[in-house]
């Protein structure tokens, strides 16, 4: 899986260069979400700009290590392609996240700033 | 259905078929030949998101339950069909528990920061195709996944 991050501010930005997100994949992902979470960090931005399939797999990822991180370190996801954005909506996971536009508007946003985030 | 009505009536295109290796991968390399073959040709990309995500989920659960990651082949077969697409997957796998389709119910993201990490796959199979049909017979599993480009999502 490869993966890359930036602190920036608050935010780790965690960069998926995988275009997939699945059964094939899933575990690799979590694995190295874990390493990146390694630098510290106020939050996590997990950003899914670059990936255009997300099965129901790599979903369960993206909710595991959002669990993993725990509720002191939160999750955010940024850039949602089609597809992905369509799989969090159906599954209303969207409503679990707080969902930015782009990596750029993550930074932007600080605690407590939702930039986006759809009413479920 | 006769080969020949489908024929007269879709422009005379040539079903997708194909058997693959019943693992993550091959069925990567599976989704991508669907996508890729004609029958899905004047499909835009909302309904080939669709496409994809229905038969990913159907396939991996034939990978991770029907063959339990074991050794085993999967039979992909998509023709055009009253202006969508329908596929009929076979397998030599275990059959579905209780002979019938999972009920795939809505995941429900709760409020105590403990959403599931699973249980999502046959809610979107359902929600994301028109009709499902399930048959065990002779040690095979045959499901029958019709999609429609104008499933609406609302």
């Amino acid at each position: 899986m490869d993966v890359n991050s930036e602190r920036v501010g608050d935010a780790l930005i965690v960069r998926i260069g995988d275009e997939r997100i699945d059964a094939a994949v899933a575990i690799h992902f979590k694995d190295a979400m874990r390493e990146a979470a390694r630098t510290p960090s106020r939050r996590v931005v997990l950003d899914l700009s670059g990936v255009g399939f997300l099965d129901s797999s790599g979903l369960g990822a993206v909710v595991g290590v959002m669990k993993e991180l725990g509720p002191g370190r939160p999750l955010e996801l940024a850039g949602l392609t089609p597809t992905v954005d369509r799989v969090f909506r159906l599954t209303r996971m969207d409503s679990v996240f707080t969902i930015h536009a782009d990596a750029s508007a993550a930074v932007a946003a600080t605690a407590g700033q939702d930039v986006r985030r759809d009413a479920g | 259905m006769p080969v020949e009505a489908t024929c007269v009536r879709e422009g005379c295109v040539r079903p997708l078929r194909l058997a693959f290796a019943a693992d993550s991968h091959a069925v990567r390399q599976a989704l991508a030949a669907t996508l890729a073959h004609p029958v899905l040709a004047q499909a835009d990309l909302t309904f080939a998101g669709q496409v994809e995500i229905v038969l990913a989920e159907v396939l991996n659960n034939i990978v991770e339950h029907g063959y339990a990651n074991g050794s085993g082949t999967i039979r992909l077969v998509g023709r055009r069909h009253r202006g969508g697409v329908l596929f009929r997957i076979t397998d030599l796998g275990r059959p579905f528990p209780g002979g019938t389709l999972p009920e795939g119910q809505p995941p429900d993201p709760g409020s105590d920061g403990n959403p599931p990490e699973g249980g999502f796959g046959w809610f979107l199979i359902r929600r994301l195709s028109c009709a499902l049909r399930y048959r065990r017979g002779q040690g095979r599993n045959r499901l029958l996944v019709l999609l429609c480009p104008e499933q609406s999502e609302n």
